[in-house]
């Protein structure tokens, strides 16, 4: 079990690299504003970052088990699904999300760690 | 244009007598009503992310001070699996920088400007969510005011931060054995994803996003994160001078048939 100490310098580093991500662009807002560079990556990069995310999430998945990889192929294209016809952030989560513990909980034990 | 002029810390300005009280519970109302959607959705992942954290072997509190320090969501979700494996304070920054990196491009619409006075500034920058950022760029919050503004992002915070404690607090009665709650991460990448990819309608870009994924999982599988954050970067950078140069190219040959038509 990792102690306070080391907890704490994680949230305080991970804070102060938030907000300074979030108040200095603020200050060097005049270059930003002209940098096509800056405005082609604001606009591509979310759609890629989040792919990653999704990627990161499921990295320790074993997909060869089937007791493990269809629930999460199956609220996957659930979640998916849910957001593609309805575009309810809420619906969406709540629905995919209940759908993966309830086929884990019953069939096999969650993302593997 | 709402009252920018008065100011919840004391300024030079003179005060004005009763109005203030009346228009900051009128400007916290309408916060509050224009939250409750977005605020929604925070329930189930704060949610998720307490029960999380209560599973985890972490004493509760934890949850409470991610939310109300780091107050960044996804973060949040991915710092608790690197505290569980005790990963070093660089790859800690790193994942930071990588993850919030989006929150740079806030900068060139939200309106800091009207939020007036530096504690004021300094909450609303801190305070800058994905979706204190979308409701203050809608065209409908094109009036509000500095208190207006302040109210939306302290309310959203305070969604956050109760979903997460309540979570914490009532994930001690949810069995150990039922398991799977960690899919609502998944599942949130998977939504913002869907809904970036919409915005822009551009297929190359998940594409890059998925070949990254996979060539970081299977080349540094141990900083799969920042290797594919990175690379993607990459390609979008390459991309960018690619096709720049391709478009470019086109200008000069446009205007130059341009210059053939004129001349014709």
């Amino acid at each position: 079990m990792p102690d306070s100490h080391y907890v704490l310098a994680v949230v305080m580093v991970a804070a102060a690299i938030t907000w300074a991500l979030r108040a200095v662009p603020f200050a060097v807002l005049a270059p930003l504003r002209h940098s096509e560079l800056v405005r082609f990556l604001g606009d591509h990069s979310p759609a890629g970052v989040m792919i990653a995310l999704v990627g990161y999430t499921v990295r320790n998945v074993a997909w060869l088990d089937p007791a493990i990889a269809l629930p999460i192929l199956v609220s996957g294209a659930i979640t998916a699904g849910l957001q593609l016809w309805r575009s309810n952030l809420v619906l969406s989560l709540a629905g995919g999300t209940a759908v993966h513990v309830a086929l884990a909980t019953t069939i096999a034990g969650g993302l593997g760690g | 244009m709402a009252d920018t002029s008065f100011s919840m810390v004391p300024t030079a300005e003179p005060a004005l007598p009763s109005r203030p009280l009346t228009h900051l519970g009128v400007e916290a109302g309408g916060a509050f009503r224009g939250c409750c959607g977005v605020g929604a959705a925070f329930v189930p992942l704060g949610l998720a992310f307490g029960v999380l954290v209560s599973h985890s072997g972490l004493p509760w509190w934890w949850a409470t001070v991610f939310a109300s320090v780091i107050y960044a969501g996804s973060l949040e979700f991915l710092l608790l699996g690197m505290v569980l494996a005790v990963m070093p304070l660089a790859s800690v920054a790193v994942t930071a920088f990588l993850v919030n990196f989006r929150h740079i491009f806030y900068a060139l619409s939200f309106p800091l400007s009207r939020v007036s006075g530096l504690p004021a500034k300094a909450y609303s920058t801190f305070a800058l969510s994905d979706e204190a950022y979308a409701l203050t760029i809608n065209p409908a919050a094109r009036d509000w005011g500095r208190a207006r503004i302040l109210f939306v992002q302290l309310f959203l915070q305070l969604f956050w931060v109760v979903s997460v404690t309540a979570g914490a607090r009532g994930g001690i009665l949810i069995p150990d054995s039922v398991v799977g709650l960690e899919f609502a991460m998944t599942a949130l990448f998977l939504v913002l994803g869907i809904e970036a990819y919409k915005a822009g309608r551009d297929m190359p870009t998940p594409l890059a996003g998925v070949g990254c994924v996979v060539v970081a999982r299977l080349v540094t599988p141990g900083q799969m994160l920042v290797v594919s954050l990175g690379l993607f970067t990459l390609v979008l950078i390459a991309r960018y001078l690619w096709t720049g140069r391709a478009s470019r190219h086109t200008e000069s040959r446009d205007a130059h048939l341009n210059g053939r038509v004129h001349h014709a």
